[in-house]
């Protein structure tokens, strides 16, 4: 093979112009109130993420912060509040139906095939993007093989992008945690999503994993101009890596705006030291 | 042998020559995205072309002292010929080198340009960058965060060659100036600055001509038959004499290929792929593999274990006297060997990416015998070799069938050898370095003005005229009687044995040779469990009679090779005790990286070296130790001396083991 021939640089968020224009609205959120029986997990709470930044939310433990996760990929549905992606109201979606919108994530406590290995796992990713039938692909050659190869091709991007290509073939299960979260990071890119949702990528793990996993993150963000919605409880990484950070607590909306002005908030540094009674 | 270049007597001469012969050949394969890519010789040809052509659009001129910087990656390899094309001189430096480090290095070769392999390494230079009033220009290879670095002086590889494709095309003549400004090039010409690591004082700049690298590895190509069938991984650094050789010098010249792996975490699994016809690798690389597979046998069902070990056993056998062509190999075994190939090496080797393996070697230090024995017995050409930057590698090889653990073979083709009285070894070769950059007292002080060149290494040449390199020169000693006393030399022999953690030799100005021993925990107490030894802590598994008598067996077989050689029978070991605490560098007796400090343990264990040498039998003492968290406290204990035999000095041994 020739050497010009390198596959072109990677462009993961090919194939869909969904219109929107950097810095504008990608996905707001309007007045959601979640409960669970009597229990209200998310009340009344409305924020936009705008294309192109990182979008953190952060809060104590029990704010509801995976909950709204959850409302946004479509996993929970919410008693009342509507959610727009890319300018349409969406009606009751199903979390495939909302990952072949374009909206990815990553999980708190990892959730791979833990048998497959790295590449599996990340193929797995591409599934919605396979577009030949049950049949052709029994049959395998022709078209069938040559998705394949592209699916592949991508898929090597993505491992080489992330640098995981010396655990290419080994089963995940028996992957250390960080390269884990890597391999989860993977999946969700094999997606090619506008909006990533990670949820706590850097939960347990040590001051240079957390340092590699930053560094994915700006890079997706940038390179690909991923629009990312984070969930962190690291305050170093959140005031470095987002552009803008809602607060919950409670389930409730206490703060909204750019890194400083959230952690000058009072009412931000109550929820989190608490206040004496 | 050696000096008929046919004018081809500079690397970029050699590659538009290669580009020619070799033209559809594999030059340089690369794994990338999963996936092998290859560039053949005529198309590497095109690559360094545009490569040298961009080089000079942004101001490289003859001359220029540039630096490289990064892994293994082909646009690295091929900065070299594009640098030196247009004159330049290369100064490949380790790439894990942090930055204050590096700027050293920098600073004193003038640079003008840097090329490296990514982000870290341009972060690097650019902190640097003000101490560097020379350097001019950047280009790096893997564009991956540099997106949004604006400086005007950094330049994507890729662009550079773009830029210098687009000015081929647009001017019809500088193809040929381009060739004509190669064959201005001539053998004496400055090639490359490899700087020593400098591990005592400042970093010296070795400069090597076109002559000393091309003369030399043509030599290399021509005692291992290598040609351009054949095939190499690189995976070490490039700033390493060994790997400017065996990566760029010998594939130049022989047209072999040279294969960059995916990433440095991906080197065995790449190595199995492309199975390697020729391959270096330091004693640790043999010595981390043979753990893999030994680990792995253990987990494996128990019919399969014995298969091995039997196979194993008969390699152990007979596989080495079949390897050397040796006669008195009985057809039964011959035929159980080759039963043996197919059911066991084969696969064995397949899993080591070692099936199409020629010749390997390894240097650098002493392979412990056992290892070496086990990668020959499988039918794997592993040989020793001798070498320094400043002789462009090659001092002494292995010439096929005349293989030993312990020389380093004979000289290279076109060197020769001579030892001082001292015992200091000296040589001179066509690869002899032009001298230190900017640093002719320490030129003079190494290389003497008829060319011999002093390695600092003790050694002697045996029988049969095969270099033996004992120790460090300067830690070299005498004994009373007037015998030579290298303590490495000795401390070696004793830590091949698995059982023996590390040793102190003692002697230098003394009567005779004392050691001091360390148990290895590990394997002692396996033998202490399958032996019904019972014992409560270090001190008493050490202090053992039955370990002793262990101790004394090992001491025994090492003094019966002591007196197997001339030089060394005087310094036989009289006495031995076994420590009662494990030498730490928590204590300052090892350095980090695990070499013993004399000077320290002499000190700390004077009342031990007395006894040594006073003839008692015991002696009580107190040592105090420094726990992890920093607390110390007191080791207290008898321990016992006893005396070894030693055995009459026989010089004329046998011919090679």
């Amino acid at each position: 093979m020739n050497a010009h021939t390198k596959p072109p640089a990677m462009n993961l968020n090919s194939g869909r112009d969904d219109g929107v224009a950097v810095g504008e609205e990608l996905l707001s959120v309007d007045n959601v109130t979640l409960r669970f029986g009597g229990v209200t997990a998310i009340e009344d709470i409305s924020f936009d993420i705008r294309k192109g930044e990182v979008r953190a939310i952060i809060g104590p433990n029990g704010a509801g912060k995976t909950s709204m996760l959850n409302v946004i990929n479509g996993f929970y549905h919410p008693q009342e509040g509507t959610i727009r992606f890319r300018g349409e109201t969406r009606t009751k979606m199903k979390p495939y139906e909302a990952a072949a919108s374009g909206i990815a994530r990553t999980f708190q406590n990892v959730a791979l095939f833990t048998g497959m290995s790295t590449l599996d796992n990340i193929m797995s990713g591409r599934s919605l993007k396979m577009n030949k039938n049950f049949i052709t692909q029994m049959f395998y050659y022709g078209p069938a093989r040559d998705e394949e190869i592209e699916h592949r091709r991508r898929v090597e991007e993505i491992i080489d992008f992330l640098e995981i290509a010396h655990i290419r073939r080994q089963p995940v299960g028996k992957l250390p945690y960080g390269l884990q979260k890597r391999v989860e990071l993977g999946r969700a890119l094999a997606l090619e999503p506008d909006l990533l949702l990670l949820d706590e990528p850097m939960a347990g793990m040590n001051l240079e994993e957390k340092e590699d996993m930053s560094r994915f993150i700006i890079d997706v963000n940038q390179q690909f101009g991923t629009t990312i919605a984070l969930i962190e409880h690291d305050m170093g990484v959140v005031m470095d890596l987002a552009d803008r950070v809602v607060v919950l607590d409670y389930g409730k909306k206490i703060a909204d705006g750019i890194p400083e002005e959230v952690q000058a908030s009072q009412e931000v540094i109550d929820a989190y030291l608490g206040v004496p009674h | 042998m050696g000096n008929a270049t046919n004018g081809l007597d500079t690397f970029p001469k050699l590659l538009v020559h290669n580009a020619s012969v070799f033209a559809g050949r594999p030059a340089m394969r690369h794994k990338d995205f999963g996936i092998w890519q290859t560039w053949s010789w005529a198309e590497m040809l095109e690559e360094v072309r545009a490569f040298s052509l961009g080089l000079q659009a942004i101001g490289l001129k003859k001359g220029d002292k540039v630096a490289v910087v990064g892994g293994n990656r082909p646009a690295l390899y091929w900065s070299f010929a594009a640098v030196q094309a247009l004159g330049g001189v290369p100064i490949p430096v380790y790439a894990d080198a942090v930055a204050d480090e590096m700027v050293y290095v920098l600073q004193h070769a003038e640079v003008k340009f840097a090329i490296v392999q990514d982000q870290e390494q341009v972060d690097k230079i650019l902190s640097i960058k003000d101490q560097l009033p020379e350097l001019k220009q950047i280009a790096y290879d893997w564009q991956r965060g540099l997106g949004d670095y604006d400086e005007p002086f950094l330049h994507h590889i890729t662009a550079l060659q773009t830029q210098g494709r687009e000015a081929l095309a647009g001017d019809a003549e500088l193809g040929s100036k381009w060739l004509d400004g190669i064959n201005e090039g001539k053998g004496e010409d400055l090639s490359v600055m490899l700087y020593t690591s400098g591990t005592t004082g400042k970093p010296k700049g070795v400069m090597l001509s076109y002559d000393n690298l091309v003369i030399s590895s043509r030599n290399a190509n021509q005692f291992d038959s290598f040609d351009e069938t054949d095939e190499i991984i690189a995976y070490l650094p490039l700033a390493w004499v060994g790997d400017h050789i065996f990566s760029y010098g010998q594939s130049m010249t022989a047209g072999y290929c040279v294969c960059c792996p995916e990433s440095p975490d991906t080197v065995t699994e790449n190595r199995r792929e492309i199975a390697p016809t020729y391959f270096f690798a330091p004693p640790r690389v043999f010595e981390g593999l043979l753990t893999d597979i030994t680990v792995r046998m253990e987990d494996a069902s128990s019919f399969k274990q014995k298969m091995f070990k039997y196979f194993l056993d008969v390699a152990g056998r007979v596989g080495e006297k079949i390897l050397n062509g040796e006669s008195g190999v009985s057809l039964k075994d011959k035929l159980f060997y080759r039963l043996g190939d197919f059911l066991v090496y084969g696969p064995l080797k397949n899993r080591l990416g070692m099936t199409r393996m020629k010749v390997g070697y390894t240097a650098g230090e002493a392979i412990g015998p056992e290892i070496f024995k086990f990668y020959r017995s499988l039918g794997l050409n592993l040989k020793q070799l001798y070498g320094q930057t400043e002789a462009s590698v090659y001092i002494t090889a292995q010439p096929d069938g005349q293989i030993s653990a312990e020389t380093v073979g004979t000289p290279s083709p076109d060197v020769e050898i001579d030892i001082t009285d001292t015992g200091e070894v000296l040589y001179r070769s066509p690869g002899v370095f032009m001298g230190y950059y900017k640093n002719d007292a320490a030129t003079a002080d190494t290389k003497s003005k008829e060319g011999w060149v002093k390695t600092g290494d003790a050694g002697f040449l045996d029988g049969n005229g095969h270099l033996r390199i004992i120790d460090r020169a300067k830690d070299v000693g005498k004994l009373n009687n007037g015998s030579m006393f290298p303590p490495k030399y000795i401390e070696n022999k004793l830590k091949f044995f698995p059982n023996i953690k590390e040793a102190v030799a003692v002697g230098d100005g003394r009567d005779f040779t004392a050691v001091m021993l360390n148990i290895d925990l590990q394997p002692v107490a396996n033998w202490a469990e399958r032996n019904n030894i019972a014992y409560a802590s270090y001190q008493e598994l050490a202090n053992h009679p039955q370990v002793y008598a262990m101790m004394a067996d090992h001491v025994d077989q090492v003094n019966q090779d002591l007196a197997s050689e001339e030089r060394v029978a005087g310094a036989q070991i009289q006495r031995f005790l076994v420590l009662h605490k494990e030498l730490d560098a928590d204590d300052g007796e090892l350095t980090r990286t695990m070499k013993v400090r004399r000077s320290l343990i002499n000190e700390r264990y004077e009342p031990l070296i007395e006894a040594l040498y006073d003839g008692s039998s015991e002696r009580f003492v107190e040592t105090e130790v420094v726990f992890e968290d920093g607390r110390k406290g007191n080791i207290s204990a008898t321990v016992k001396i006893e005396d070894a035999k030693t055995y009459a000095p026989q010089s004329m041994k046998e011919a090679a083991e």
